[in-house]
């Protein structure tokens, strides 16, 4: 019993350490880069969260910030980059295009960056407002204090414990139509 | 406002190389017969009272049930004199092609490139006639009006199953 409650609270403690140091690699591809900046510069402050690091390598990042609309094309460098990333590791989609390509719907643009990398927080809004940013990044550092961003839960599920019921989710969004 | 450019290449080329030309809204046309796309390019370049030194842009149009069934457009622009004029050439459906402005204005090269890309037509004589904004792995021409307007053609997707 003991034992038990030495290894839940050390958990406690190191998802408490962890929402309060993310190391974001911002992935920028479009104008919500420009919301991005402006909850990155000292009006709004993304530091008084934790998460002013900008690392611009994703061996040493541990959120990965997809700001803006990814195309197709774009698909095997996203994957790629997410997979550079150490464990755990989680991934904000800023902006209707980063979530569901937004109003884009044609030849090029991917349907949401989820249909490539796991996704833990969507943040909507055209783009959104820095408020709306560190909203999401509050919902995020909520769920990794309850351990449940998709890695952490993977990481759990390998170990063979149980993982919340929150993280049996669909793949991707279900609202989609089946492409043709 | 250019309207010398239009009797110029009228003056010039009396071979019926000009098929049709007018002036609408301050802008001046010509539609180029195929074979004289290069020579009128070269003429508007060089001479003396038209002298268009730059190239703007050049792009094309599916006119889907048209015969020609692909405009290639093309605009150019004299810094010197200050007057422009845009310029059609016709590709038919079943063998698209027009050849290609690099020798005559370079910066030509990408834009056919484009064209090439999105609509299929071919630059005889191009230098480098590759796709340039969608992947290699594409099939089809994206722009083309018989294009199934949401048809993705995606190149990496999640599994269902695999471990994220």
């Amino acid at each position: 019993m003991g034992f038990e409650f030495h290894t839940s609270s050390l958990k406690a403690a190191v998802n408490w350490a962890r929402k309060f140091s993310l190391f974001q690699y911002p992935f920028v591809t479009a104008c919500c880069g420009m919301e991005f900046m402006s909850v990155a510069a000292p009006k709004y402050d993304i530091a008084r969260f934790g998460a002013e690091f900008p690392r611009f390598s994703p061996r040493q990042a541990d959120l990965l910030i997809i700001v803006g609309t990814i195309t197709e094309r774009q698909g095997p460098a996203l994957r790629r980059i997410y997979e550079q990333m150490c464990e755990p590791k989680w991934v904000v989609a800023f902006g209707v295009c980063a979530s569901t390509g937004g109003f884009y719907q044609n030849y090029s643009t991917m349907p949401g960056a989820d249909q490539v990398v796991p996704v833990d927080v969507y943040i909507p809004g055209c783009p959104p407002r820095p408020e709306q940013v560190l909203d999401g990044l509050i919902l995020l550092q909520e769920r990794i204090q309850r351990g449940e961003g998709h890695s952490q839960i993977a990481i759990e599920a390998e170990k063979g414990y149980d993982v919340p019921l929150a993280a049996i989710r669909p793949l991707g969004s279900t609202h989609r139509k089946e492409e043709p | 406002m250019a309207q010398i450019v239009l009797d110029r290449l009228g003056a010039r080329f009396t071979g019926g190389e000009i098929l049709e030309s007018g002036s609408e809204h301050g802008d001046e046309w010509a539609r180029i017969r195929r074979d004289a796309w290069i020579p009128v390019a070269m003429f508007l370049r060089d001479d003396p009272s038209t002298k268009m030194e730059m190239f703007i842009d050049l792009t094309c149009v599916d006119r889907f049930g048209k015969e020609p069934r692909f405009d290639v457009v093309l605009h150019v622009y004299s810094v010197s004199l200050k007057h422009r004029v845009r310029l059609y050439c016709g590709a038919p459906e079943e063998d698209p092609w027009v050849d290609t402005l690099v020798s005559v204005w370079a910066g030509t090269n990408w834009f056919e490139r484009e064209a090439y890309d999105l609509y299929g037509v071919r630059f005889k004589g191009h230098p480098d006639l590759r796709r340039i904004l969608m992947y290699p792995e594409f099939v089809g021409h994206p722009l083309r009006k018989d294009y199934p307007k949401e048809k993705r053609q995606p190149l990496v997707r999640r599994q269902a199953g695999a471990p994220d």
